[in-house]
């Protein structure tokens, strides 16, 4: 075989893949929106672009986001991505300094020690040493992948993905290309001895068993052979997450978000799924024994078009996923966008809908259609604000439209937007500055979709602490313990993590759990989740009460009457909304004060004001 | 109004001998919890769209069993899928997956006939 | 021969004591265990009984006799805590540490009623006005005045049927049978101490059991007008005046409606009771799957229990009626006397 020829595989390889993926990449570009593309144009030219290059550096190669939530699986995932890469660059600056210019074939450096010989150049030793080290750190990534696939516990995976052709094939060739080049550099070692602590050993020892000269080619060969495969497989397995979650960085970091319906940046989302499986391992499908529809799978099913209703409806959309995602695809809306386009044919007009007459006030109050069926919730905040004596208007009270997110999550935007136009109008209509809603599943619409320019929409939990804090309302301690629990669309669905908390401290003790805040439960009882069937709900609700009966808490609060209907079936603890706390403890206080009052009257010597303070008063 | 292929029939007597059962099969094979309606009429009370208009979300489960397709086809738009009724239904149906197999099976219904 | 046999009946209510009278009559040694302060259980609640509207203290001054006449050795405020099984004889250790011997176990542990509150919609505990079967009955048989909470003659009454029953939210999917003619004979008793109230029963099915309880049915619709509507109500919510507006459909006429009420009845169904739950831990019982007491075999021995020696008795084993438990207590004592006879023969 002459001297060269066994580059060709590798040369060929690459070729195939980069014009590939320059094919896909341009395609996806092309598909976006023009303000999204002049969007991207103008971020590449500020310092964003050098934020999108650190992020790529330290997602797609350290990948530090799997470290933090799985350090074995990190280190795997990182020796991998990070060694190599190191190799390439190393191994660059290696041919450099042999060369003394940057110009040389660019297949150089990758076969460097079989068409450089011996130790003869500056710092040669050094960068052999370095190079070693290199491959011995890829090639522990390439062990813990071997033993990932036969052991999965060390790993704290309930289940790995499964595999297709095209994945076998580049995840073949990918577990041959670090022993092989180890055996190939090992060989010229053997031969030329310009190895190092590593391939010096072992060529060493080979030169006693092998003839080094008669392999020297071919092991060369079969090592670009594995590159060149590798290569051409790329495109089409899992690892064309590796270039689209690079050009997914730069795109999301130019500010682009997903829009409602299907595009090509939504197609660089779905690419961008490493299936890594981490969204697995926290879904509570796994408690009610759906194991299907998670995210990795689903994604998975839209890239290979095989997606079912049964299984992209099947989610509660608690967004617990989307928080573990190493690679911050936005899991939630991705499906919504998906299931908008299933349910594209059937969206409803709701023409009868009819403007209806607005209240003038200061505050609107929309409990929510959930609400009506928690009633404790829906008095207490009556009572609040009859008692903090606010204009407010209780619009909801009779009747009025679902506030659409319900719609929404279905995938049935166009049909939502109908509700949110005439439930808009209405609350705009009020000249309100205030729109306070206790359903987080309102809340979160009435954010995001609806356009109220000069009112703040509050969910009661902030809006309480806001009346507390400018003395509004008083409260007096309650003295139970309690636990807090985070509504999905409160807390993960719209960052509402400290309020609700500020407020439990001023009427109760609360115990800080593990699984809380981003890490909170979903109750079960998510009205994302359409496929679900009930006794499915109950067996997600009993774990999560059985982790929060482990603390053994007075209350579990929560700020969501879909959560507080949930968990109250249980019937094993005592449930309340914080409104419900908040308003015991107003009347607390003004028990305490009446008290305090006829206690007062009660005295008529003033030297006896001096016992009253023995009596204990709370504050 | 007479796409579907029917016609209005001067006796009000239904003759079960021969009705639609296209979206019955199909909403029972996704969704079977819909048979188990007692017809308590819960989830009629609590409707958020039924609060706004006539419209009966119980009876939508009768009129499937019935293969009455093109009723169905006028009131299955006004539910606003708010979750209500799958909250109060004591028998634990899924309503709003019914809902959503409802809006389904009559557009692929309306599809095929269109094509037709 | 009998007199050495020991019997420890657990809860004395009218099941417990009705068979732990019958086996102190066939000769027996018998022992009740009662975890309150007073005998008789559940009917201390009632006012009149159906279907004849006899007063229920009638029955609780029966029992009371029949356990003075008998002289039966009852442990008030007496938990059982342990039962352990030493060759054919029972262990059981009480609350107050107490070690009872005995050759069979009767369990009479009865049931509770669900509580209103898990059904928040209703407003129960919420709403003054929203009460449940239970609290009218107590305010009938207390003979103080019924009035709103504010303090006002009820004119527009409501009974909900089916409340934690038949419902799956609740957890229990059966009926409760009695729930019903409570509401029939509650309406009829209303009705006729306000003459000038309307009274409505909102109703899923009428179960009418027994030929008597039709009849009664029969004669709140033609003497005293109550209103059935047939459509289970799906929420309560308040007026400002603290009036009550429910929601129903009536699926009669296939129509959503809204009432305004001055008071709301829930009819609060039954579930198995906290004893019968502790029983199934202690004596390691089967419960079928709606939690209640489940028999060995349901058509021949309904009174046996999962366990050899344990029996059952009452509202332990599934919701039943008056009449319904003291055959049952009867038919218990005869399944024990039949247990201990065959046991000692085989001695």
């Amino acid at each position: 075989m002459p001297n060269n020829l066994f580059i060709y595989p590798f040369l060929l390889g690459i070729l195939i893949m980069l014009v590939i993926i320059a094919k896909r990449f341009s395609k996806w570009f092309i598909g976006l929106s023009k303000i999204d593309k002049i969007r991207v144009w103008k971020k590449l030219r500020t310092k964003n672009t050098i934020y999108s290059i650190r992020e790529a550096l330290l997602e797609g190669l350290l990948h530090h986001k799997i470290f933090k939530k799985n350090p074995v699986l990190g280190y795997m995932h990182m020796s991998l991505a990070f060694g190599w890469f190191l190799l390439i660059v190393v191994g660059h600056i290696e041919t450099i300094y042999y060369y003394g210019s940057i110009s040389f074939p660019f297949y150089m450096p990758v076969f460097f020690r079989y068409f450089v010989t011996g130790h003869e150049f500056y710092l040669s030793r050094f960068f052999a040493i370095i190079m070693d080290f290199l491959l011995l750190m890829v090639l522990s990534g390439v062990t813990l992948a071997y033993l990932k696939r036969f052991l999965k516990q060390p790993f704290g995976m309930k289940k790995t993905t499964r595999l297709k052709p095209g994945d076998k094939i580049a995840l073949t060739s990918l577990w041959c290309i670090f022993p092989l080049r180890f055996m190939a550099e090992s060989v010229s070692a053997g031969i030329h001895h310009n190895g190092s602590f590593l391939t010096q050993t072992s060529g060493n020892l080979i030169e006693h068993i092998l003839p080094l000269n008669a392999i020297h080619t071919p092991i060369w060969f079969a090592y670009s052979t594995a590159l060149g495969f590798f290569f051409v497989a790329l495109p089409f397995s899992r690892y064309m997450h590796i270039p689209t979650e690079i050009f997914f960085i730069f795109l999301k970091n130019s500010g682009i978000k997903l829009k409602k319906h299907v595009n090509t940046y939504s197609q660089v989302q779905v690419f961008s799924c490493s299936r890594c499986g981490i969204c697995l391992d926290s879904c509570q499908l796994n408690d009610a024994g759906i194991r299907n529809t998670q995210s990795v799978y689903v994604l998975k099913k839209i890239r290979d078009k095989k997606l079912t209703d049964e299984e992209l409806f099947n989610c509660l959309l608690c967004g617990k996923c989307q928080h573990d995602c190493p690679v911050d695809i936005e899991l939630n809306n991705l499906r919504i966008t998906q299931r908008i386009e299933s349910t594209l044919q059937y969206n409803s007009s709701y023409d009868y809908l009819k403007e209806t007459k607005a209240e003038k006030a200061d505050i609107v109050y929309f409990a929510g259609c959930m609400t009506h069926l928690t009633p404790a919730i829906k008095k207490s905040m009556v009572q609040i604000f009859d008692h903090a004596k606010l204009n407010y208007w209780f619009m909801d009270e009779d009747k009025a439209p679902c506030c659409g997110r319900p719609l929404m999550q279905a995938g049935q935007y166009d049909a939502a937007e109908k509700l949110i136009l005439n439930n808009q109008k209405k609350i705009l209509d009020s000249e309100a500055k205030t729109l306070v809603v206790s359903c987080p599943i309102c809340y979160k619409v009435f954010n995001e979709d609806y356009s109220l320019p000069g009112i703040e929409v509050k969910h009661h939990s902030e809006y309480l602490l806001e009346l507390i804090n400018a003395s509004k309302i008083e409260v007096s301690p309650l003295q139970q313990t309690v636990i807090y629990h985070d509504p999905c669309e409160l807390g993960r669905g719209s960052g509402i993590y400290e309020q609700p908390r500020e407020l439990l401290q001023h009427t109760n003790t609360l115990i800080k759990i593990k699984n809380e805040k981003e890490k909170s439960y979903c109750c079960g009882g998510s009205l994302a989740n359409i496929k679900i069937q009930m006794d499915e709900r109950y067996k997600i609700k009993d774990k999560a009460v059985e982790n929060y009966r482990s603390y053994n808490p007075d209350i579990l609060a929560t700020s969501c009457p879909l959560c507080k209907k949930t968990f109250a079936r249980d019937g094993k603890l005592a449930v309340h909304d914080i409104s419900e706390l908040i308003w015991m403890a107003i009347e607390k206080n003004e028990m305490e004060k009446l008290e305090l009052n006829e206690q007062l009257a009660k005295v008529t010597n003033p030297e006896q004001f001096w016992e009253l303070e023995e009596v204990p008063i709370q504050d | 109004m007479n796409k579907f292929g029917f016609t209005t029939q001067e006796s009000r007597a239904i003759d079960y001998g021969q009705f639609d059962d296209r979206l019955l099969s199909y909403v029972q094979h996704h969704e079977p919890t819909f048979l188990i309606c007692m017809s308590c009429g819960a989830c009629t009370a609590t409707c958020s769209a039924g609060n706004l208009i006539d419209f009966n979300i119980r009876r939508l489960s009768l009129l499937i069993r019935r293969g009455e397709i093109l009723q169905l086809s006028n009131e299955i738009d006004k539910c606003m899928l708010c979750g209500k009724c799958t909250l109060v239904c004591p028998r634990g149906i899924n309503t709003r997956n019914v809902i959503m197999l409802i809006k389904k099976g009559i557009s692929q219904i309306k599809q095929s006939e269109n094509q037709n | 021969m009998n007199t050495q046999k020991t019997i420890v009946t657990i809860g004395a209510g009218i099941a417990g004591i009705e068979s732990s009278v019958a086996l102190s009559k066939l000769g027996y040694r018998v022992i009740l265990v009662e975890k309150d302060k007073t005998i008789g259980g559940k009917i201390n609640n009632y006012y009149h009984l159906f279907p004849n509207n006899r007063p229920a203290v009638d029955i609780k001054n029966y029992m009371d006799e029949q356990c003075r006449i008998h002289d039966l050795t009852i442990y008030k405020n007496t938990e059982i805590n342990k039962v352990q099984k030493k060759g054919e004889r029972f262990s059981v250790t009480t609350s107050n540490d107490d070690i009872l011997k005995a050759d069979a176990l009767l369990v009479a542990t009865g049931f509770e009623y669900f509580n209103g509150m898990q059904k928040e919609e209703y407003g129960y505990k919420i709403y003054d006005n929203v009460i449940t079967s239970i609290d009218l009955e107590e305010k009938l048989r207390s003979g103080k005045q019924i009035t709103t909470a504010q303090g006002k003659e009820p004119k527009r009454i409501a009974f909900v049927h089916c409340v934690g029953s038949r419902d799956e939210k609740s957890g229990n999917h059966y009926c409760s049978r009695l729930c019903c003619i409570t509401g029939v004979k509650q309406a009829m008793e209303l009705n006729s101490r306000f003459p000038n109230s309307l009274v409505y029963c909102f109703y899923i099915d009428l179960r009418m059991y027994s030929m008597e309880y039709e009849s009664l049915y029969r004669s709140a619709q033609e003497k005293f007008g109550i209103q059935f509507i047939r459509g289970k109500v799906s929420e309560v919510s308040e007026n400002k005046e603290g009036t009550l507006q429910i929601k129903a459909e009536d699926t009669l006429s296939g129509r959503p409606l809204r009432m305004e009420m001055d008071l709301v009845v829930l009819l609060v169904g039954m579930v198995p009771g906290q004893g019968t739950e502790k029983m199934k831990s202690v004596a390691a019982l089967e419960s079928n799957s709606h939690g209640f007491l489940e028999s060995n075999d349901w058509q021949l021995h309904k009174n046996s229990s999962s366990q050899p020696g344990i029996f059952l008795t009452g509202a332990c084993n599934g919701p039943m009626s008056i009449d319904e438990t003291m055959e049952h207590a009867r038919s218990a004592a005869f399944e024990v006397h039949t247990y201990l006879q065959n046991h000692s023969k085989h001695e």
